[in-house]
């Protein structure tokens, strides 16, 4: 058995946190400068040239890119061969995102009470965490910051077996051209396709925490990753809803077995301050 | 090259009926912060009789809840927030004064004709702009809901604060 402090979570977990909320990433700033030499609407460039340039201020200034820094979703695998010594895990964690907010300067924007006071809990917790389990000595933390004008946009569907792809391909691409402008394209699109109903949401969300653009393994899934994609530009939505070719900057989809009744589809949307980390520990 | 209009807060009635959909426009003055509380306690507040916290006449609202200022900083982070989720409240508030919004994506059917009846302008800025658009605030000085945090609402002097017309007068909407 490897022994790990749940300390080292809680400075892991912060420091994710921290690093995406100010820094972009060098590949999606690559990708936005690509779709802005595509573009030939002057309005689709100036918008992408505010956000290129908005990306590279909170960059060099280390300040947050969105106002909204988003719920705190932790992804946790934790391989067989781990012990935890020390705090809770789930305390950890959430003692991680506390000190990421307050020391960072991100805002708090979690409510304690989601239907009846909605008061706001001051420090972002508690985060949504999801523990899997796998094989081995290791910890692989992973951590998105998800805001919600793309959040408010996702939607899921219980679909028929008969839908096949085509049935999938229109749920994504009717999600995509509802939301419009609101969630801050260009966006980035995660699918989960199969499992239960919440499976398909976790799905959806796991997958939105690939690096961009990274393709899926399965090659039928990559193919309708790629059509997808092209799909959903050419509805021409572009940057920022005010028309243009890019709408999307990449598709990722999780897929896991299912029921022989059913075909859960959960379309999870997030914007282009596409904010997530991943480390092995 | 896109041409950049420059405009002066607070807005006329004048401005407003020259802005035209897709007019790129640098804003400077002062305009007030509100989002979603701010919204719902405005509104209720005036059921029950009681005034605005401030004179909301020609006045500008930007949808925000910024994130808080670091050191040496006016402002934290400051993007446009989704602004559907004031349209229940924003008939209201053009009815009596309201001039001219700042958020960014689609306003229901009754915004839009109360923007033309009230000859009133929404502007898109960019979302997730949040550092860009930071640095066009000159000053912050709070008005009221203090308590509501990042939502509270905030008198800001800008200089140069970038936008896009994206329903004009006449009921436009660029988004269409």
């Amino acid at each position: 058995m490897r022994s790990i402090d749940t300390i080292t979570i809680k400075n892991t977990v912060k420091l994710l946190f921290i690093q995406s909320s100010y820094d972009i990433g060098d590949t999606m700033l690559g990708m936005l400068g690509k779709a802005k030499e595509n573009e030939d609407n002057d309005t689709a460039r100036y918008v992408l040239d505010q956000i290129i340039e908005n990306d590279l201020i909170a960059r060099n200034d280390q300040v947050p890119m969105c106002q909204d820094t988003g719920i705190a979703v932790v992804f946790l695998e934790i391989g067989n061969e781990v012990c935890f010594t020390g705090k809770p895990i789930e305390d950890a964690i959430n003692q991680g995102v506390r000190e990421a907010f307050e020391e960072a300067y991100l805002r708090k924007s979690i409510v304690d009470d989601p239907l009846f006071l909605r008061k706001n809990t001051n420090d972002n917790t508690p985060a949504v965490i999801h523990y899997e389990f796998t094989r081995g000595g290791n910890v692989r933390v992973t951590i998105a910051a998800k805001g919600f004008g793309s959040e408010n946009m996702s939607q899921i569907r219980m679909m028929k077996p008969a839908d096949g792809v085509e049935g999938v391909k229109s749920f994504v691409i009717e999600c995509v051209r509802k939301a419009g402008p609101n969630p801050c394209p260009p966006i980035v699109v995660g699918v989960g396709i199969g499992g239960s109903f919440e499976k398909a949401a976790i799905l959806s969300k796991k997958a939105l925490t690939r690096e961009i653009g990274e393709r899926s393994e399965d090659r039928e899934y990559r193919e309708l990753e790629i059509e997808l994609l092209n799909e959903l530009n050419s509805l021409g939505i572009g940057p920022a809803g005010l028309k243009g070719k890019t709408t999307c900057l990449a598709v990722h989809i999780n897929h896991f077995p299912t029921h022989i009744a059913g075909m859960p589809v959960a379309v999870n949307i997030g914007c282009h301050a596409y904010r997530h980390a991943t480390t092995k520990i | 090259m896109i041409d950049i209009r420059h405009i002066s807060l607070p807005l006329t009635d004048d401005v407003v009926r020259s802005l035209k959909i897709g007019d790129s426009v640098m804003l400077s003055g002062c305009m007030y912060t509100a989002r979603d509380a701010a919204h719902k306690r405005m509104i209720e507040g005036l059921d029950h009789g009681r005034e605005l916290p401030f004179d909301i006449q020609n006045q500008t609202i930007f949808y925000v809840g910024p994130s808080p200022a670091k050191p040496g900083q006016i402002i934290g982070s400051a993007g446009p927030t989704t602004s559907y989720r004031m349209d229940p409240y924003t008939e209201t508030l053009l009815d009596i004064g309201l001039k001219g919004m700042i958020g960014k994506g689609l306003r229901s059917q009754a915004v839009i004709d109360s923007i033309k009846k009230n000859t009133a302008v929404y502007f898109a800025a960019v979302g997730g702009a949040a550092a860009l658009i930071a640095k066009s605030i000159i000053s912050k000085e709070l008005v009221a809901y203090e308590d509501l945090g990042p939502e509270a609402i905030y008198k800001l002097e800008v200089e140069n604060f970038p936008v896009i017309v994206v329903i004009d007068c006449l009921g436009n909407c660029l988004y269409d």
